[in-house]
C-alpha cells in the first residue's frame, strides 16, 4: 500500500500566497522607499501636525495616511521603517538560525559529550529573562542597528538549538542513518547529507518565525527608545510616539501597528507553508 | 437466528466518496468466533471500528445496517448509540503498550468502565476486577491492581486488556490484531486465553488478523477481504481444505509454513490480483448504478 | 570462513537504573556467543524479542562495538576496529533493514539512494550500476526517478535489497526484512533474496522471529534466547529433531494455517 498521506492533494496554500504577497510588497516598498515615499520621512511641518488620513474630513492632500504631531508623513515613515524592520529580520534571523541550528544539529546527532556541553549551556542561557537581558545588552553596547541584531541573536539562538536538537535526535534514530553508516559514510558526512535535509523544513519554519520575532523585538526596543537613533523612522518608534497622542490622532499608532501585526503573522504563516512544501511526502 | 452482531451491506466511504468498505455483510452468533482476514489496506480493521463507532474522522458510514444484540445501531441517536455500544461491546486492542494509560494504576483502568458506564459500586467493580485477573491467570491479582503498566511485561498487559474487555460481560468483543506485537510463544498463550474466555462467557468474537495461521486456531468462520469487499465467507474446515475464491487460494499459497519447506512460496499472481481488482470495479459500477 | 565469532559479549548502560552520580549499571544483551559462518552459507538467526538477535546482527556489521570477545570477518579482526578503518571495508558487508520506510531517506529519489553508497566507495559507471541493481531486484529502471513514499512496501524493500547488492558485497545481513510486509509481497521478497544469494554467491545472515520463513530460506539456524545461543544446526535437522526444549516450544507455538494441527 502506498503512503496515504501522499494521496491527499493539498490546495496551493492560500496562506502561502497571502503571506508571501504581503512580504513581497514589503520588500519592494523597503527597497524603493526613496522613490515611492511621497514625502521626506524626517521633514517636520508644525503647521501640518496631526492631519487625519485621506478619507477623513480635514485631511491634507498628499498625506495619505495623515501626519504625526510633528507634521511628518505617516506613510513615508512607515515605508522607511520597513527598511529597518526587514534588515533586522533578515540579518538577525539568519545569524540566529545558523548559530542555533548548527549547535542543535551537532548536539542532537553526535550526542555524548558535545550534547552534554551544548545542552547545559542552553539550559543556563535560557534562565536569563530575555527582554531584560536585551535591554541590559543594548545599554552596554549602546543603541544602534548592530546592537539590536546582536541582542536578538544572543536571546534567541537557544530556540533553534533546542528544537533542531530534538529533531536531529529523532532523525538520528532512523534506519537510513544506520544505512549511511553501513554504506561507509563518515559521521560528519551523514550529518550533512542525511540528517540536515530532513531537519531543513523545521529549520525553515523556525527561521521565518524568528524573522517575525526579530521584527517584534526591534519594535519593542524602539518602543522603549533603545533602538536606532530616534531620527530614523521605525515602526516601534512610531507606535511609541503615537501612543501619547492616540486620542487626538489614532492613525499615528494604528497604521504601524497593523503593519507590524500583518508582517509578523505573514512570517509565521510563510514558515508553516514552506515547511509543507519542503516535505516530499506532503508535497 | 440468535446473532449478536449482524452487519448488512455496510458501506464506508472517505469524505470525498472513495469507498473503504464495499457492502460488507456478516453474522456473528453468541459463542462464535468470526475471523476478518486481509492484507494491509483491505479494510478489515475498519469493520470493527464502524461497529464500535470509532471510525477516523475522514470516514463515514454511507449505507448499511449494524445490528448489535437486536438493535440497529445506525438508527439510534448518537448519544444513545454510544451508551449501547459501551454496554454491549468491547475491544481488545493491538498494542498492549499504548492501550493502557502509563500514568495510572491497573486497577482503576479496569474498574473505570464498570463504575462510569454501568454505574457499579466501586467495591463491586474492584471485586469483579480481581476475579477477572484471576480468570486470565495473572498471579497475585491484588498486587497487579496496584501496579503501573510499565512494571508489567507485554504478555501480562495483554492479559489485563483481555480481562478488562470481558469486565462488563459484553455480548460482542472485537479483537484487532491482538497478538501481532507479541512473540510466538506468548501469542500462543494469549490466543488460548482469548478462546477460553470467549467460550466461558459465551461471547460473540470478531477477530481481525492478517495471519491465516492464527485464524485457523481461533475462529469458527471467516471473511476474506480485498479492497474493502468480502471476497469469500466460509467455515474454517472448508476454507483451509478448499478455498473457493482464487484470491483466498493465492493467499494460502503465499503463507510460509515450516512443516512444508519444499513447497515454494507462491506470491499472489498478477492474474489473481487483476481478477479481484476487476471484481471490485464491477461492484462499484453496480453500486453506482 | 566469512565470520568467526568467539565469546562475543555486548552490553548497554541501563539509564533507568542510573544512580545520581557515577555510571549507569550495564545490561548484558549478548552473553558470550561463539559460532562460525562459512562462506556461501545462509544462516538464520531466530529468537523472540529481547533475545539479542538484532543486536548480534548490528555487532557483526560493527554498527555496535562489542564489550568483549572477538569478531573476525574474512580473516580480519574487526572487533574494535576504528570507524575510519572500517569505512574502507564496509563495501564488503552490507545490510538490509527491517523497515524500508525508515531506512530509505524520504528526501532522496530511489536512484540517488542506490547510487549514494557507490559514490562513497568511488565506483564508476554509476548509472549502469544503478540500472543493473534495479534489474536484479525486478524493478523497472524508471523507478530511479521516484521517491520512497511513492512505492509499495514490497517495492521499497526491493530498493533496500538493490542498495545492498549494488556494492557487490560478500556478506549481507537481512534484519527482519519481511516482518512488515503482507504475505503476498513477503513471498516475492523472499524468493528474490533466495535467487540473488544463489546467483551472486552471497553469504547471508537472516535475522527473523519467524521460523517458517527461516526454514524456507536458510541452510543453517541459530536459535537465540536472552543473549545466549540455545541451539545451532542444519535447518532440516533442527526443525525435524530439535534438541532443546526452548526450540521445541518455539516450533510448537507457531500457528500453522491448518485447523487440524494439534495446538495444545
Amino acid at each position: 500500500m502506498r503512503d496515504a498521506r501522499g494521496d491527499v492533494k493539498r490546495p496551493i496554500g492560500l496562506r502561502l500566497w497571502l503571506s508571501g504577497g504581503w512580504l513581497t510588497l514589503l520588500v519592494l516598498s523597503a527597497v524603493f522607499a526613496p522613490l515611492i515615499a511621497p514625502k521626506d520621512p524626517l521633514m517636520q511641518d508644525l503647521f501640518l501636525g496631526r492631519m487625519p488620513p485621506f478619507w477623513m474630513e480635514g485631511s491634507e492632500p498628499g498625506y495619505f495616511l495623515g501626519t504625526d504631531s510633528l507634521g511628518r508623513d505617516v506613510l513615508s515613515r512607515m515605508l522607511y521603517g520597513a527598511r529597518l524592520a526587514l534588515i533586522v529580520a533578515l540579518v538577525a534571523g539568519t545569524i540566529t538560525c545558523v548559530i542555533g541550528a548548527t549547535l542543535g544539529l551537532i548536539a542532537g546527532y553526535y550526542r555524548g559529550w558535545p550534547d552534554r556541553i551544548i545542552s547545559r549551556f542552553v539550559d543556563i542561557w535560557m534562565a536569563f529573562p530575555p527582554v531584560l537581558f536585551a535591554i541590559l545588552l543594548i545599554a552596554v553596547l549602546g543603541p544602534g542597528l548592530m546592537s539590536i541584531i546582536i541582542a536578538i541573536v544572543v536571546i534567541d539562538w537557544t530556540r533553534f538549538a533546542r528544537v533542531v536538537r530534538a529533531e536531529a535526535m529523532s532523525q538520528g534514530a532512523m534506519d537510513y542513518v544506520a544505512s549511511a553508516q553501513v554504506a561507509g559514510r563518515t559521521r560528519f558526512g551523514t550529518m550533512l547529507t542525511e540528517i540536515l535535509p530532513n531537519v531543513l523544513p523545521t529549520i525553515v519554519a523556525l527561521l521565518t518565525l524568528e524573522m517575525g520575532i526579530a521584527v517584534i523585538v526591534e519594535a519593542i526596543l524602539s518602543f522603549v527608545n533603545l533602538s536606532i537613533s530616534t531620527d530614523s523612522p521605525t515602526w516601534g518608534g512610531m507606535i511609541s510616539e503615537g501612543r501619547t497622542s492616540v486620542h487626538q490622532a489614532w492613525w499615528v499608532l494604528v497604521f504601524p501597528l497593523i503593519t507590524l501585526f500583518l508582517t509578523v503573522l505573514s512570517f509565521s504563516q510563510l514558515g508553516e507553508g514552506l515547511k509543507d512544501r519542503f516535505d516530499p511526502v506532503l508535497r | 437466528m440468535s446473532s449478536y452482531l449482524t452487519i448488512k451491506n455496510l458501506t464506508v466511504r472517505l469524505k470525498n466518496g472513495a469507498p473503504i468498505l464495499r457492502a460488507v455483510s456478516l453474522d456473528v452468533a453468541a459463542g462464535q468466533v468470526h475471523g476478518l482476514v486481509g492484507e494491509s489496506g483491505a479494510g478489515k480493521s475498519m469493520i470493527g471500528k464502524a461497529v464500535l463507532g470509532t471510525l477516523p474522522r475522514a470516514l463515514q458510514v454511507t449505507s448499511g445496517e449494524i445490528w448489535l444484540d437486536g438493535v440497529d445501531l445506525l438508527s439510534l441517536p448518537a448519544s444513545e448509540r454510544r451508551r449501547r455500544i459501551g454496554a454491549t461491546a468491547a475491544l481488545i486492542p493491538q498494542d498492549p503498550l499504548t492501550a493502557l494509560n502509563p500514568s495510572k494504576r491497573i486497577g482503576p483502568q479496569i474498574t473505570r468502565r464498570l463504575v462510569d458506564i454501568l454505574g457499579w459500586r466501586k467495591q463491586d467493580a474492584e471485586a469483579r476486577a480481581l476475579d477477572l485477573l484471576g480468570e486470565v491467570h495473572i498471579p497475585d491479582p491484588a498486587r497487579v491492581m496496584r501496579s503501573y503498566p510499565h512494571e508489567l511485561s507485554g504478555g501480562m498487559r495483554q492479559r489485563i486488556l483481555i480481562a478488562s474487555a470481558f469486565a462488563a460481560e459484553p455480548k460482542l468483543i472485537i479483537a484487532d490484531e491482538p497478538t501481532t506485537a507479541l512473540d510466538v510463544t506468548v501469542q500462543k498463550q494469549i490466543l488460548r486465553l482469548i478462546g477460553e474466555m470467549q467460550a466461558r462467557h459465551n461471547t460473540a468474537l470478531l477477530f481481525v488478523t492478517h495471519d491465516l495461521g492464527v485464524v485457523s486456531k481461533v475462529c469458527d468462520t471467516l471473511s476474506v477481504l480485498y479492497a474493502g469487499k468480502v471476497v469469500e465467507e466460509a467455515r474454517m474446515q472448508r476454507f483451509f481444505m478448499r478455498p473457493i475464491h482464487p484470491y483466498s487460494a493465492a493467499l494460502l499459497a503465499a503463507t510460509p509454513t515450516y512443516t512444508n519447506p519444499d513447497s515454494s512460496l507462491t506470491p499472489v499472481p498478477q492474474t489473481v490480483t487483476d481478477a479481484v481488482e476487476r471484481e471490485v470495479r464491477e461492484h462499484d459500477l453496480r453500486a453506482g448504478a | 570462513m566469512m565470520y568467526e565469532i568467539r565469546d562475543l559479549r555486548l552490553s548497554f548502560p541501563d539509564m533507568t537504573q542510573k544512580p545520581l552520580l557515577g555510571p549507569a549499571p550495564r545490561i548484558e544483551v549478548l552473553k558470550g556467543l561463539s559460532f562460525d559462518l562459512p562462506k556461501g552459507a545462509v544462516l538464520g538467526i531466530v529468537g523472540g524479542s529481547g533475545s539479542g538477535k538484532s543486536t548480534l546482527g548490528r555487532a557483526m556489521l560493527r554498527l555496535l562495538e562489542p564489550s568483549a570477545g572477538s569478531i573476525t570477518f574474512d580473516g580480519t579482526d574487526i572487533t574494535h576496529m576504528q570507524e575510519a578503518q572500517l569505512r574502507g571495508m564496509r563495501q564488503r558487508f552490507q545490510m538490509i533493514f527491517q523497515d524500508p520506510m525508515s531506512s530509505l531517506n524520504p528526501r532522496r529519489k530511489v536512484g540517488g539512494i542506490i547510487a549514494g553508497p557507490l559514490k562513497l566507495h568511488g565506483l564508476d559507471g554509476l548509472q549502469a550500476r544503478v540500472d543493473e541493481a534495479l534489474d536484479m531486484v525486478g524493478l523497472p529502471r524508471s523507478f530511479a526517478q521516484r521517491y520512497p513514499h511513492e512505492l509499495s512496501g514490497g517495492q521499497r524493500q526491493r530498493v533496500g535489497i538493490a542498495r545492498a547488492i549494488a556494492l557487490r558485497p560478500a556478506f549481507i545481513l537481512a534484519d527482519e526484512i519481511v516482518s512488515g510486509l503482507d504475505v503476498s509481497s513477503q513471498a516475492q521478497v523472499l524468493n528474490l533474496l533466495g535467487e540473488l544469494v544463489r546467483e551472486l554467491g552471497l553469504t547471508l545472515a537472516f535475522v527473523s522471529h519467524d521460523l517458517s520463513v527461516i526454514r524456507r530460506l536458510c541452510d543453517r539456524v541459530l536459535v537465540l534466547h536472552q543473549g545466549v545461543i540455545v541451539e545451532e544446526g542444519e535447518t532440516a535437522a533442527l526443525f525435524e529433531a530439535p534438541q532443546e526444549a526452548y526450540t521445541r516450544a518455539l516450533l510448537e507455538a507457531i500457528p500453522l494455517p491448518d485447523p487440524d494441527q494439534p495446538w495444545e
